[in-house]
């Protein structure tokens, strides 16, 4: 088998996320490679809307990500899980009152 | 368009709290995403069938490729390249799913291109005739669609929702293949011949796409505990046998096996030749060093596209600057 010759410099990642119609919020889809925003919204465009999935794209540099840590996961959201008086449901209100 | 099934050596049990934990989310059903803990041998796994999957779409574009040019009319072009463009779009969204995993796009290319991945083994058989195209629509698309569906509630997250999206654009590459059929086979004498011939040729080898019998499968009792698949070779084989052969029929044509017979309410079907597998997974099928020369040469002739792109954005760049 012939060797293929040395891998090329990577292309940067992208995150593709896409508005399906107004009214509703951008919603992440996937990734692409590209080396700038003109091509990487260029690759988006082909990769992730051929049957018309939206009306407006954004990408975002996979790099310019931050992301909480799994290993945070209780420390950040174990804590809403206690205080159930956030919810409506904690509170009673007699049924004659109607719906409120 | 299909993951091939793997032959990959039953990992060591990791006794570890990790691991165990690890293992009750996916027995709870929940889905793993890309920075959780992992056994290193799940994250091997899935890197592999991952990046095997999508080397097969891409590969997968060139025996249908080969009939753009040749498609008998213009609605049938139109299809035909939307499908094979359909393709490529799944071998991306594979890719990008298999490098949440910690690997590079560059090294699965390079993976494939050095010969040292496998793909799909169906792909390496000539598209002859127009035929062929219907039949690899429905039959290929067929099997992989029921190879597919189960994937899309894949433990791993990102797998699972690349498979979802692919699940979602398949169905019209089967319906639009099994239309070319038909269309053949309500055709002249010749023609439904030509489907004739066609099928005699797919059949056995679509068989072949579900993988090993269970068996020989090494693998599969592990994926299946980590619920990367959720059904045995054997089983989704039978069940896409139970779905084609009606629909065969319905053509008014008849399955290359003897063998076939309607018993207890499944179609039973004759023995697979799994030399004939392994020959092809080994790289020794009709089309094996043809399809890999065509990716390399597409490979090589793009390469001057990135070169370009990279120059323009370096340029742009130090202006912007």
């Amino acid at each position: 088998m012939t060797a293929s010759p040395a891998p090329e410099a990577p292309i940067p990642l992208w995150e593709v996320f896409l508005r399906a119609r107004n009214g509703l919020a951008h919603k992440h889809v996937g990734s692409v490679h590209a080396v700038d925003a003109t091509l990487a919204l260029q690759a988006a465009r082909d990769v992730y809307t051929r049957r018309g999935e939206g009306l407006s794209i954004w990408v975002v540099p996979s790099a310019a990500i931050v992301a909480s840590d799994p290993a945070d996961k209780e420390t950040l959201f174990e804590p809403t899980g206690s205080k159930i008086y956030r919810h409506p449901t904690f509170y009673e209100v007699p049924d004659d009152v109607g719906h409120m | 368009m299909y993951s091939q099934a793997l032959n990959a050596p039953t990992p060591l049990a990791d006794t570890s709290p990790e691991a165990t934990r690890f293992q009750e989310r996916i027995d709870a059903e929940e889905r793993i995403e890309p920075n959780d803990w992992m056994p290193e041998a799940y994250r091997r796994t899935l890197v592999r069938q991952i990046s095997q999957h999508a080397h097969s779409e891409i590969v997968g574009m060139l025996p249908e490729g080969n009939w753009i040019t040749r498609a008998p009319s213009l609605k049938r072009k139109a299809a035909l390249l939307a499908k094979v463009q359909d393709e490529g779009g799944h071998g991306l969204y594979l890719y990008a799913a298999a490098e949440t995993l910690g690997v590079s796009r560059e090294e699965l290319v390079d993976q494939l291109l050095s010969g040292r991945a496998k793909y799909s083994s169906i792909f390496n058989y000539p598209t002859l005739t127009w035929a062929d195209i219907g039949a690899i629509g429905w039959l290929v698309d067929g099997a992989a669609i029921m190879n597919q569906i189960p994937l899309c509630r894949c433990s791993y997250g990102p797998y699972a929702r690349a498979m979802i999206r692919v699940c979602k654009e398949e169905s019209f590459h089967q319906r639009q293949g099994y239309e070319i059929m038909l269309t053949l086979c309500r055709g002249t004498a010749e023609q439904k011949a030509m489907a004739q011939d066609a099928l005699n040729r797919w059949w056995w080898p679509c068989l072949m796409m579900f993988g090993p019998p269970d068996s020989q499968s090494s693998h599969s009792d592990t994926s299946m505990r980590w619920k990367i698949k959720r059904f045995t070779n054997d089983a989704l084989r039978q069940k896409f046998v139970d779905a084609t052969v009606p629909q065969g029929h319905y053509l008014g044509l008849t399955f290359p096996d003897p063998d076939l017979r309607f018993e207890d309410g499944h179609w039973r079907f004759g023995a697979i030749d799994w030399e004939e597998f392994r020959r092809v997974l080994a790289g020794d099928g009709p089309c094996n060093r043809e399809r890999l020369a065509a990716r390399r040469q597409a490979h090589a002739d793009g390469a001057w596209v990135r070169e370009a792109a990279r120059a323009h954005a370096a340029k742009q760049r130090a202006k912007a600057a």
